[in-house]
């Protein structure tokens, strides 16, 4: 059913349909609407039954579900930012012990300083901790995805982490399309657990492994996660014939059958891309779009195959790895059979700094003739970062970093005394 | 003929108390058909206060329970001996998750347990001082605040054994640890305010909080069958000795509990609903000397000369459990 | 593709207002997009809402740098904040005032502007009448139809009905409809002018 709804209530509405038996819930911003709207729709008799705990932490948070999932119920939770990171000893430890809870990240930046605005890097910190990683382009790929995270998990016996863009979707009133309690009753069935804790057939969940064994642990997790990338598919060829849309799967491609430069991102901002993408093809650039929508396990196959006429490439990231540079360039990089040079990093968007299609059209010009260096920072004010710099040569104790650029910047509360 | 009754205390279990009592009075661990939930083959030390109180505890509650238990174990001493890879000691469905979340982690099966329609399964948590007075601290305050159906077992051995005995906030004072060594002015521990968890759990209102001792395993036994009479968050700390740890030989652990006991160091008490109800006496008071003098973590305070002004202050601390929960004469101060 | 902006203060109900905007463009049957411009909450602190609509799916997700609409809820914004920043030529402004746009210092800056497009509203007035509260965002949106012509009010009706319960939905309801014949109204006196 259509409906003009707040991202986060879709998704939670879209979580309540999987009938979740076990929902923990931390607040932080931006993902609060979402484990409210849940816990109404517990509370108020909506999702029965189901045990809407309100934790006292996230590391409490995934460590319920954990509990939960290991105890045969199906457990959902969501965080953001600090709270995935404060939460990062039980994340590592669901996947290591195969438990299929479902978790929404709503991608937010990560201090310090402290930024409650949208960016990847708490996705980006968790990208090897063998969890599933699925992005979402809108607030109707973000409720779908839940949806088929509940199915993919289970039959891997796999945790999965559905990535949406916060505020800019959380927050972000738009029409979904809601599928009906049949409709994913009849795409999702109950839990059947690959592992539980049952007193009729006890098993010991947890034990330690030595050097022995340690090593093959380990790489049945990654060819559990390479299964992945088979079912993924299948799931989302599933999902259309079921709910009559494309959602999901590896990546969407955009206007590439004749690109010779391809623009890659994940997430919301892909919507501006495609704007952006739509005025250039118009004056003629050979220019498309490669939407990655499983980031794990990163797809390297399709990339491959999708970027293989490519002459360049251009990753717009919402990340970065400092000290190095981008994060999903390297991921792509690997997958380009192409010089390595063709492939620029462009790092946008951190902390909530807004994406422009002006912005954009200027990066892709530059691209398009060549103008682009290896790196760049979108909309750096560089004038700002050299006087930092400058202050940081020439005094002992500059002082707090974001102080002294905000003085720069010349914010109100700077200018009281 | 006539009768004259007697009154057996308990020196260990295999004593003539268990066969001269009632059937219904012997332990779980006279019974034949006991679960063996901790069976035999773990890898603990010679002498493991900590094996001794699991293996009891666990097996009193399935005997309970009827064998519908589950436990979440806290990384540590217990978890590791209990589960050397390949195998497992567990005769109960048993999940080891990380070192501070064994709370949250049986929070959670327990509501699993209930959506499934499943309350009669019941969940049990465990975990070491360290697991559970530090690094647990926070889940475990959570599972108390939110009353949830979980009884936690903290098995006390004053140290963060299985990494080599460091320090942690249920040290005793003046305990020699690796990092709180017996050198320089006040060897070993320092003397703190301690971190009463019983006292802590008893104020989170929760329906029974008990301590008890290996010393006195049927003692043991009746908390945790109490325990598991309640629904909600429950709390049972149970004083185990670690001869490695403590420096004391291996057949000494359930003598060195009663001298805890007995000299007032650790109190043993009973409380429901944030109130104490019920005290364990100690029967023949003893100068804590005689509990310190056999343990070589507190060698120091004896040698080269005793130091008589520091075990005065620890003495004072017996007094004052003494005082405060009427251990003596039964009247709490 | 239409945009709007909407100014105002934390408390005043600007997000509810691109909601529930959103909420009419998609009860006529289009897309719409409805977000704030985030940050922490604080009563009293300047916020900024979005609204676009769109026969088409919409993909984009900058903040609207170039509103065809302004609908600014409080006027002491007009010489603090930016409110008109990327105004396209000619485009929509409706001020929730009971002064004029030359006695608000704006008359100079709206030189140039068709007259039936530039409207003012005493919506605070029509709030504390009809629900007793200095929330004008309702209010402000029946005004909105009227000088847009781009929702009709029996759609902004229906979203302030499906936002709000009761006494306050009917209030709510019954100012929007006021301030609309109000503007609707004053562009008739502007285009005779």
């Amino acid at each position: 059913m259509l409906r003009q709804v707040e991202g986060s209530r879709a998704v939670a509405e879209a979580v309540a349909l999987c009938r979740p038996q076990v929902i923990c819930a931390y607040p932080i911003s931006p993902q609060t609407h979402i484990v409210e709207a849940l816990g109404e729709i517990v509370k108020s008799g909506q999702l029965s039954p189901c045990e809407f705990i309100n934790v006292e932490s996230e590391f409490a948070a995934t460590s319920v579900a954990i509990g939960a999932s290991a105890a045969g119920a199906r457990a959902y939770t969501a965080t953001a930012s600090q709270g995935l990171l404060y939460m990062a000893e039980a994340v590592f430890n669901a996947a290591g012990l195969g438990l299929p809870i479902v978790m929404t990240v709503a991608n937010r930046a990560i201090g310090a300083p402290i930024n409650i605005w949208n960016d990847h890097t708490d996705a980006m910190s968790q990208r090897d901790c063998g969890w599933i990683q699925l992005f979402a382009e809108t607030n109707q790929e973000a409720l779908d995805l839940h949806v088929q995270a509940f199915r993919l998990g289970e039959e891997l016996s796999l945790p999965v982490m559905v990535c949406m863009d916060g505020f800019i979707l959380t927050h972000a009133v738009e029409r979904v399309d809601l599928p009906t309690q049949e409709q994913v009753d009849a795409f999702l069935p109950a839990f059947e657990p690959r592992q539980v804790l049952d007193p009729a057939e006890p098993v010991s969940i947890g034990a330690m492994v030595g050097p022995e064994a340690f090593m093959e642990v380990r790489y049945l997790a990654h060819a559990r996660q390479m299964r992945a990338l088979d079912l993924i598919p299948v799931w989302a060829g599933e999902f259309k014939r079921a709910f009559g849309r494309e959602t999901g799967g590896l990546m969407h491609t955009y206007r590439m059958e004749d690109a010779d430069t391809v623009v890659v991102a994940l997430g919301s901002v892909l919507g501006t891309i495609k704007d952006t993408v739509d005025a250039m093809r118009d004056e003629g650039a050979r220019i498309g779009v490669l939407g990655i929508t499983c980031f794990r396990p990163w797809p390297t196959d399709v990339v491959r195959a999708a970027l293989s006429r490519a002459k360049r490439v251009v990753v717009i990231e919402k990340s970065l790895a400092v000290g190095l540079g981008g994060i999903v360039s390297q991921n792509v990089r690997g997958s380009f059979t192409g010089r390595a040079d063709a492939v620029h990093t462009v790092v946008a968007g951190l902390g909530g700094r807004a994406i422009t299609r002006a912005s954009l059209a200027k990066l892709f010009r530059d691209a398009l003739e060549e103008r682009l260096p290896a790196l760049t920072f979108l909309d750096l004010d560089h004038d700002l970062v050299e006087r930092a710099l400058a202050r940081e040569r020439e005094l002992r104790r500059p002082g707090p970093v974001a102080e002294g650029i905000l003085r720069d910047i010349g914010t109100v509360a700077s200018r009281i005394g | 003929m006539s009768y004259e009754p007697i009154k057996f205390y308990q020196t260990g279990t295999f004593t003539v108390g268990n066969r001269l009592l009632a059937p219904e009075q012997r332990g779980v661990q006279a019974d034949a058909a006991r679960n063996n939930s901790l069976n035999s083959g773990h890898r603990a030390c010679q002498g493991c206060g900590e094996a001794l109180g699991a293996r009891y505890a666990i097996d009193a509650a399935m005997a309970v329970t009827g064998g519908k238990l589950v436990a979440a174990n806290a990384t540590g001493c217990l978890e590791v001996f209990s589960t050397p890879y390949p195998e497992t000691s567990w005769q109960l469905p048993w999940i080891h998750s990380l070192f501070g979340n064994a709370a949250a982690v049986a929070t959670g099966i327990a509501a699993a347990m209930k959506a499934r329609g499943r309350s009669d399964v019941r969940v049990v948590a465990q975990g070491g001082d360290g697991g559970t007075t530090d690094i647990g601290f926070g889940c475990l305050s959570g599972m108390f605040e939110r009353n949830d159906d979980v009884l936690y077992i903290c098995y006390d051995n004053g140290a963060y054994m299985n990494t080599g005995v460091q320090r942690s906030s249920a040290t005793p004072p003046t305990a020699r640890t690796a990092t709180t060594m017996a050198v320089g002015e006040a060897p070993g521990n320092a003397f703190g305010q301690g971190k009463d968890l019983p006292a802590i759990a008893i104020a989170h209102g929760i329906p029974y909080v008990a301590t008890a001792t290996v010393a006195e395993l049927h003692d043991l036994e009746a908390k945790v069958r109490r325990a598991m009479s309640f629904r909600g968050a429950r709390y049972l700390h149970v004083f185990v000795p670690c001869p490695l740890g403590w420096g004391h030989a291996s057949d000494q652990t359930i003598r060195i509990a009663r001298l805890a006991k007995e000299t007032g160091t650790f109190p043993v008490f009973e409380a429901t609903h944030g109130e104490v109800t019920g005290v364990s006496r100690i029967r023949r008071q003893l100068p804590v000397e005689e509990y310190l003098r056999p343990q070589k973590r507190f060698a120091h305070l004896f040698s080269p000369q005793p130091k008589l002004d520091v075990i005065a202050m620890l003495q004072a601390i017996a007094d004052r459990n003494i005082r405060r929960y009427g251990l003596l004469d039964g009247e709490a101060a | 593709m239409f945009q709007v902006r909407i100014h105002g203060r934390g408390g005043q109900g600007v997000v509810t207002a691109a909601e529930m905007l959103s909420v009419a463009a998609f009860l006529e049957g289009r897309h719409a997009q409805a977000f704030p411009s985030f940050g922490s909450e604080r009563t009293g602190a300047p916020v900024v809402a979005f609204c676009r609509m769109d026969e088409r799916e919409i993909r984009l997700r900058e903040p609207v740098m170039q509103p065809d609409a302004l609908i600014i809820q409080d006027p002491t914004l007009l010489h603090q904040v930016d409110v008109f920043g990327g105004l396209v030529p000619d485009g929509y402004i409706l001020i929730n005032t009971s002064r004029t746009f030359d006695a608000l210092g704006v008359g100079e800056f709206v030189r140039g502007f068709h007259a039936e497009r530039l409207c003012t509203v005493p919506a605070t007035e029509l709030a504390m009448k009809h629900i007793g509260r200095p929330v004008p965002n309702a209010a402000l949106l029946g005004g909105f139809a009227a000088v847009s012509g781009r929702l009709s009010i029996r759609s902004v009706l229906e979203a302030i009905r499906e936002r709000f319960e009761g006494r306050v939905a009917e209030g709510n309801a019954a100012a929007a409809q006021e301030a609309h014949d109000y503007v609707a109204r004053e562009m008739q006196e502007a285009s005779h002018a």
